[in-house]
């Protein structure tokens, strides 16, 4: 660690209402180094980033810029500290050109010529090519990136903050972008590169951070740490495995799920899953692993029967549970009531009128039964923590279909008692109802101790990973979320 | 001051005549299109092209009127109810088309629309049901058989009343019991969550209410011709497809309550226009108030929310 810290986050702690967004997380990021920030999708990359650039005050921790503490209450100030942050939602005014863009969060006159001038001298500089007199609205993806990167050097910013920068660009574009990195660090500047895609951080990177659950999980430079225990470090595969996972169906159980040779492809022909084929028999649950983006967000909704197979056979049953991700958006309506969000399972085929003084009777058993803590069947959803939420959605679910589950990623952002008593509603529908559950986690423990089978997705295709001899050696599962198993 | 007030309240509430006749005469078309905004609201369609619909509801009752001038009353009327919800059904049904099939916002092919429901009044009433000496922009007036029936002796309240009475009734019923309604509710409060954990068909049941939205805001026109004018003119709306948003928030888009707004801004409309006459005063005056309640309700209804996510924030 030679060259001192442009920037530093030591011990930084946030919540969201009940969700623990950072526990404990650090980062120290040297002046003239690209910096990879890497994790799972909700690890806490972007809230620790939004909290280094003002954006969101941490609850406890220190902020430190060139090694002097420093508190931002807005962006304006990380910007005058000499930040720069480019989300992964562009940030620009479509209708604007570049240079008005650029001058935005400027103060005093405006004059379009010199606006277009710093432009104009900032791409010169730093090997950007932009015009600086193009509407953004006209621009290819790629040269709006460039326009956001020219806003923020604009503004004198010396540390640059991209959040997963290369999730809309092509490879190619991608590789324009990484070169541009190394040369903009190599001349002093520093970045600060928030992404999942482990391979392309591993090749530009001087140094790398891994958040998992909201704590730092491992720091180091590029050069000490290989791809292996990177993948180990963001899945958590160095934690003991301590439960007793589930065993394997008998192979003449009847088959709940069941995909054969099915693809799936996007509105743009883009195929997110080929060929799956894979098969779920009563009594067992299967566990499916994946880096974000890889297929499996299709994989469960084909199995949940939310998706239309482009070719291929799918099987499951007339009627599946179904535990989505985004719990707020696909779930629950959080303006409604429990007793509301219980019947809203049932919403499609419902006919007729609905008697809710019984629906409301419904809804008090569910509460009880799986612990949910919400002031009765009246109360609003929006009024539950996020941990009671999504032991209220497992439990309607569960009446739903008893036998048969499917879940994404169920206890992500839940506290450890929440998260407990989720599993167990999981474990119950094979154990108890010898019926068959698919679930999809971020968290290989847990994959490994509720599950009986467990499948890898990885850039679409879909293989089953058998279970090593040696329980406590997880390297086959990092190589199959690589894409390098053998 | 005081001369203001009292012919406000003469023109609104103060006798047995302004209520029934004045009054509640306003409030009946704001009865329907009061409805017809909440409807759609809480399908979460922002409708706010009830203007255009409830004169294309005026001229589709108006052509059966006309059209059949010999035909008795228990047929004519029913037709004109029916030609009235499809004139409003049809102009809602081009803006829902527009957002299903163009993503085009129904906020402005909505008002949009009424500019050109204006104008297309404008020309039917110059150009093919003009009445026959061809001076006047109004059709002739209807024969007695499609005039709608008085409810009380010598007052001027009429049938369109007690059908917006069962309008109110029925939309309560299906949105608060039903399961029709909770779709609609649903869709109008979390669209996604609707499709993906109920398997509702959330673009389809939105266009579906968006047309019967504009259905109920069509029988307003066929009210106001059938109970009031007895004739189709330009003039027939002062405005009620806009004040209907007013009757619908500050009602919380509850049908129920639609009732008692639309009565209270029935009120505030006889009574501005009694002080205009009696007292000189512009009626814009009760505009104002309409803006300054409007606001109120917006205002507490914020409040509410943010008070509900303290509660939510601090039980977490």
């Amino acid at each position: 660690m030679s060259a001192p810290a442009a920037l530093s986050l030591r011990a930084v702690q946030k919540r969201f209402g009940g969700t623990v967004a950072l526990a404990d997380a650090s980062c120290e990021i040297r002046a003239g180094t690209v910096h990879a920030l890497l994790g799972e999708n909700g690890a806490g990359k972007t809230t620790l980033m939004r909290i280094a650039f003002g954006l969101v005050q941490p609850d406890h921790g220190t902020l430190l810029r060139d090694e002097r503490a420093v508190r931002f209450h807005s962006g304006r100030d990380a910007i005058a500290a000499g930040l720069g942050m480019v989300h992964q939602h562009f940030m620009l005014v479509p209708a604007f050109t570049v240079a008005e863009n650029a001058a935005l969060g400027g103060t005093g006159r405006f004059d379009p010529a010199h606006a277009a001038a710093r432009v104009r001298e900032v791409a010169q500089h730093t090997g950007l090519t932009i015009d600086p007199a193009a509407r953004v609205a006209d621009l290819p993806i790629g040269a709006q990136q460039r326009a956001e990167l020219v806003r923020a050097l604009a503004q004198d910013a010396r540390v640059l903050i991209l959040d997963e920068p290369t999730a809309v660009l092509t490879p190619a574009e991608s590789d324009d972008l990484y070169r541009w990195m190394r040369r903009f660090a190599d001349d002093g500047g520093t970045v600060v590169l928030i992404t999942h895609k482990l391979r392309e951080a591993l090749a530009v990177a001087d140094d790398v951070t891994v958040l998992r659950q909201g704590r730092t999980v491992l720091a180091a430079p590029r050069s000490a740490v290989t791809e292996d225990a990177l993948v180990a470090a963001i899945m958590g595969l160095d934690a003991p495995l301590d439960a007793e996972p589930l065993p394997s169906a008998e192979s003449s159980a009847e088959i709940v799920f069941a995909l054969d040779d099915v693809t799936w492809t996007d509105a743009a022909g883009v195929a997110r899953l080929r060929n799956a084929t894979l098969s779920v028999r009563r009594g067992e649950i299967l566990g499916v692993l994946g880096v974000e983006g890889s297929g499996q967000a299709e994989l469960l909704r084909l199995l949940a029967g939310r998706l239309a197979p482009t070719t291929g056979r799918v099987t499951h049953p007339e009627r599946v549970g179904f535990v989505p991700g985004d719990r707020l958006h696909d779930a629950v309506i959080p303006a409604m009531s429990a007793t509301e969000n219980l019947v809203l399972a049932e919403a499609g085929r419902l006919q007729g009128s609905i008697d809710w003084r019984a629906r409301a009777a419904e809804t008090a058993q569910v509460i009880a039964a799986y612990e949910v803590r919400a002031a009765g069947p009246s109360a609003a959803l929006e009024t539950l923590s996020g941990g009671n939420q999504q032991k209220f959605v497992v439990g309607r679910e569960r009446g739903v279909a008893p036998q048969a589950l499917v879940a994404e990623n169920p206890t992500r952002g839940l506290d450890v008692r929440a998260a407990a008593r989720v599993l167990a509603a999981l474990r119950a529908v094979a154990e108890e109802e010898n019926g068959a559950a698919v679930v999809c986690s971020t968290d290989l423990d847990e994959i490994l101790a509720l599950t009986s089978r467990v499948v890898v997705c990885f850039a679409g295709t879909v293989t089953e990973v058998a279970p090593p001899s040696d329980a406590r050696d997880r390297s086959v599962y990092a190589r199959a979320l690589l894409g390098t198993a053998s | 001051m005081t001369e203001i007030l009292l012919a406000f309240w003469d023109g609104a509430l103060g006798s047995a005549f302004a209520f029934w006749s004045a009054t509640l005469v306003r409030a009946t078309p704001l009865l329907f299109v009061g409805l017809a905004v909440a409807l759609a609201f809480r399908a979460g369609v922002l409708n706010i092209g009830a203007e255009g619909q409830l004169l294309l509801g005026a001229t589709g009752a108006s052509v059966v009127a006309l059209q059949l001038p010999d035909a008795p009353r228990l047929i004519v009327i029913p037709l004109m109810l029916l030609a009235g919800m499809t004139g409003g059904a049809v102009w809602a049904g081009i803006a829902a088309l527009l957002r299903r099939r163009f993503g085009v916002l129904e906020v402005i092919s909505t008002i949009m629309l009424n500019f050109i429901a204006l104008a297309l009044l404008g020309w039917i009433v110059r150009g093919p049901l003009q009445e026959p000496t061809k001076v006047y922009p109004m059709s002739s007036p209807f024969t007695v058989a499609a005039q709608w029936p008085f409810l009380i002796p010598g007052q001027r309240l009429h049938l369109g009343f007690a059908l917006g009475l069962v309008a109110a009734a029925v939309l309560w019923y299906v949105l608060a019991r039903t399961a029709l309604g909770f779709r609609i509710r649903a869709i109008g409060l979390g669209a996604r969550a609707a499709a993906s954990a109920g398997g509702v068909q959330a673009e389809s049941l939105s266009a579906r209410v968006f047309v019967v939205s504009g259905a109920l805001a069509g029988l307003a026109g066929a009210s106001e011709v059938g109970g009031v004018t007895w004739a189709l003119y330009e003039g027939l709306s002062p405005g009620y497809g806009y004040t209907a948003i007013a009757v619908a928030l500050l009602a919380r888009l509850d049908p129920r309550w639609v009732v008692v707004t639309a009565v209270f801004f029935g009120a505030l409309e006889a009574g501005g226009a009694s002080m205009q006459r009696e007292a000189g005063v512009p009626a814009v005056a009760v505009q104002i108030i309409t803006a300054m309640l409007l606001l109120g309700v917006l205002a507490l209804a914020r409040w509410q929310q943010v008070r509900a996510a303290r509660v939510a924030t601090e039980g977490a």
